[in-house]
């Protein structure tokens, strides 16, 4: 099975955003990047899908020099090869969606697989829009997956539930948190990871048609009102919630 | 100029979002000077398409087939292009739900249009729409345009107000053919949880985290949750220790929420969590530790011990709400 996973590199979870200088876009300084958390049970969905199917494992990302971290994390874990699709510009999902694409188009694979969504700009789009782009079916927000003969049968959530969704190769399927337990890369994954040349081409350029005009913090709360320091304020919170809050 | 509202409905019954976002779309409409319709996609959803003329729709599009009793990515991504195009819209609308979020973006590359997802607010300023989106779960918003002639936003459900209904539509089916490849993803079957509500979609939200100490003791949450009527949500920490099934994850790797009342129970508030509910409309926080983060955002607070404090808490909801 050829199997192409594409990753994102974004700040880790535990990042408090301060606006840049431009007012557009967060300030990069002292941020930890990581590998978009989604991303990874893509990573190792593909590297379940190849224990199953034997064949081949290329995770690519959009982005720079600095990304190699992320595919490095990838072959670690034990991708066959990564791909950096340089690019410097600021990108919507659509222009980062089509270069994807075209690069995607050229590999010719069986499953491409995404995160849900990057946990930075969270649109959840650009797996769609591949899929559309490429004119595959597409699976979005996944957390079981079973493939036999090329037919597709997976568990996408819903809101209180899951539907249960069939579908054929060749398609892209987006991973959501639960559909299974990343790996750890192993030592020797690790240190065979760091001799890997990643490859790197240049990506496709695409204008953008989603504009960012400004970006701000949320505003600062008020301090809140400590009701109590045991049971006996119990009433008392019931009664705000009831008369001054009025959602109970 | 045109915008159309993908009106979402699952067993012949429109979702809450559905009425939220055809709303919007009368709004906009208004302070563009164009016109408002809605369309509804399903099995056999004649009967309840007239209630959007209540929520602002001047136009009703039905578009009804057997084979789309279940909801079809593809297929309904065909569907909204077709109609979008032979309307000529300049606008579309969905909700940023499990559903509207899985085709919109297929819709916007059919039609090569700019998508912006997750909308919380919109605004009209010299005839463009500005909207405003969360980034980084909610520790950032940005505000953008969207540049091509066709624009799509899907906006956040419990977001914007549906309003009170008035007011009819002129509803009207369109044929759209409909093959076989169409179908290339489709659901089969839906598995509901129970009938457990969902967080994404709840007024009211009862989460618990670590300080609850065991798995079993989450009994305490629902049992609060369910003197609300609420749903429950879970921190991280106790998602990935195998305490609660992913779904109720509230943050930025689980689903960031903005119901009118939070209740977090011994929830510590570590940035990710905080990110995923502090839109909150009201914040309550139970929790041992004064200093915990989650008293910063925090409307209401009880420093205490959530096994005396929630149980008590309870109690009193049960006798003043009379349930």
């Amino acid at each position: 099975m050829n199997i192409l996973v594409f990753v994102n590199h974004v700040p880790d979870t535990e990042t408090k955003v301060k606006v840049g200088a431009d007012g557009k876009t967060i300030d990069p300084a002292g941020i930890n990047y990581m590998l978009s958390p989604y991303d990874e049970f893509a990573v190792e969905e593909g590297l379940k899908l190849r224990e199953k199917f034997t064949g081949e494992v290329t995770v690519a990302s959009l982005g720079g020099d600095a990304n190699k971290e992320t595919l490095r994390k990838a072959l670690a874990m034990g991708c066959n090869k990564a791909v950096l699709l340089k690019d410097a510009s600021v990108r919507d999902s659509f222009a980062v969606a089509r270069s994807l694409a075209d690069f995607a188009k050229e590999l010719s694979p069986d499953i491409i697989l995404f995160g849900k969504q990057s946990i930075d700009y969270d649109n959840g789009q650009v797996g769609s829009l591949v899929a559309e782009i490429l004119s595959m079916p597409s699976i979005s927000v996944v957390v079981k997956l079973e493939i036999n003969d090329g037919a597709i049968v997976a568990e996408r959530e819903i809101e209180g539930g899951h539907e249960v969704v069939c579908s054929t190769l060749p398609a892209v399927v987006m991973a959501q948190k639960g559909l299974n337990q990343p790996r750890y890369p192993s030592l020797k994954g690790i240190m065979d990871a760091k001799r890997k040349v990643i490859e790197e081409r240049a990506a496709s350029f695409v204008e953008s048609k989603v504009e960012v005009l400004s970006m701000r913090k949320p505003p600062a709360k008020n301090p809140g009102k400590i009701v109590g320091t045991d049971v006996s304020a119990v009433p008392e919170l019931v009664r705000l919630l009831h008369e001054e809050a009025k959602v109970i | 100029m045109k915008i159309i509202a993908f009106a979402e409905q699952r067993n012949n019954q429109f979702k809450k979002t559905a009425f939220e976002v055809v709303r919007a779309a009368r709004t906009i409409a208004d302070q563009l000077g164009a016109e408002c319709c809605a369309l509804v996609i399903g099995g056999k959803v004649s009967s309840i398409a007239p209630q959007l003329g209540g929520y602002g729709a001047a136009k009703v599009f039905v578009v009804e087939d057997a084979r789309l009793e279940h909801y079809s990515t593809t297929a309904f991504a065909k569907i909204v292009a077709e109609i979008a195009h032979a309307e000529a819209a300049d606008i579309l609308f969905f909700p940023a739900s499990a559903m509207g979020k899985d085709f919109a973006p297929r819709v916007a590359a059919k039609l090569d249009a700019g998508l912006a997802a997750d909308c919380t607010a919109l605004r009209v300023e010299n005839g463009v729409v500005i909207a405003t989106r969360p980034v980084y779960a909610g520790k950032a918003f940005v505000e953008v345009t969207i540049r091509s002639a066709l624009k799509l936003f899907t906006l956040r459900p419990n977001v914007f107000s549906s309003g009170t209904p008035s007011g009819s539509a002129v509803v009207g089916k369109k044929e759209v053919a409909l093959s076989e490849a169409d179908f290339s993803s489709a659901v089969k079957e839906i598995k509901i949880a129970g009938g457990k509500k969902d967080v994404a979609e709840a007024d009211i939200i009862v989460s618990g985290g670590r300080g609850l100490k065991a798995p079993e003791n989450f009994s305490m949450i629902e049992e609060l949750a369910s003197s609300l009527g609420a749903a429950v949500g879970a921190s991280r920490a106790v998602v990935d220790a195998g305490w609660r099934p992913h779904d109720e994850q509230v943050g930025q790797t689980g689903k960031t929420v903005s119901p009118s009342l939070y209740i977090a129970v011994a929830i510590s508030g570590a940035v990710q969590h905080l990110a995923g509910m502090s839109s909150s409309k009201y914040i309550v926080a139970i929790n041992k530790d004064k200093d915990a983060p989650i008293f910063s955002v925090a409307d209401y607070g009880i420093v205490g011990d959530a096994f005396e404090i929630v149980p008590a808490l309870t109690a009193e909801l049960k006798r003043v709400l009379n349930r």
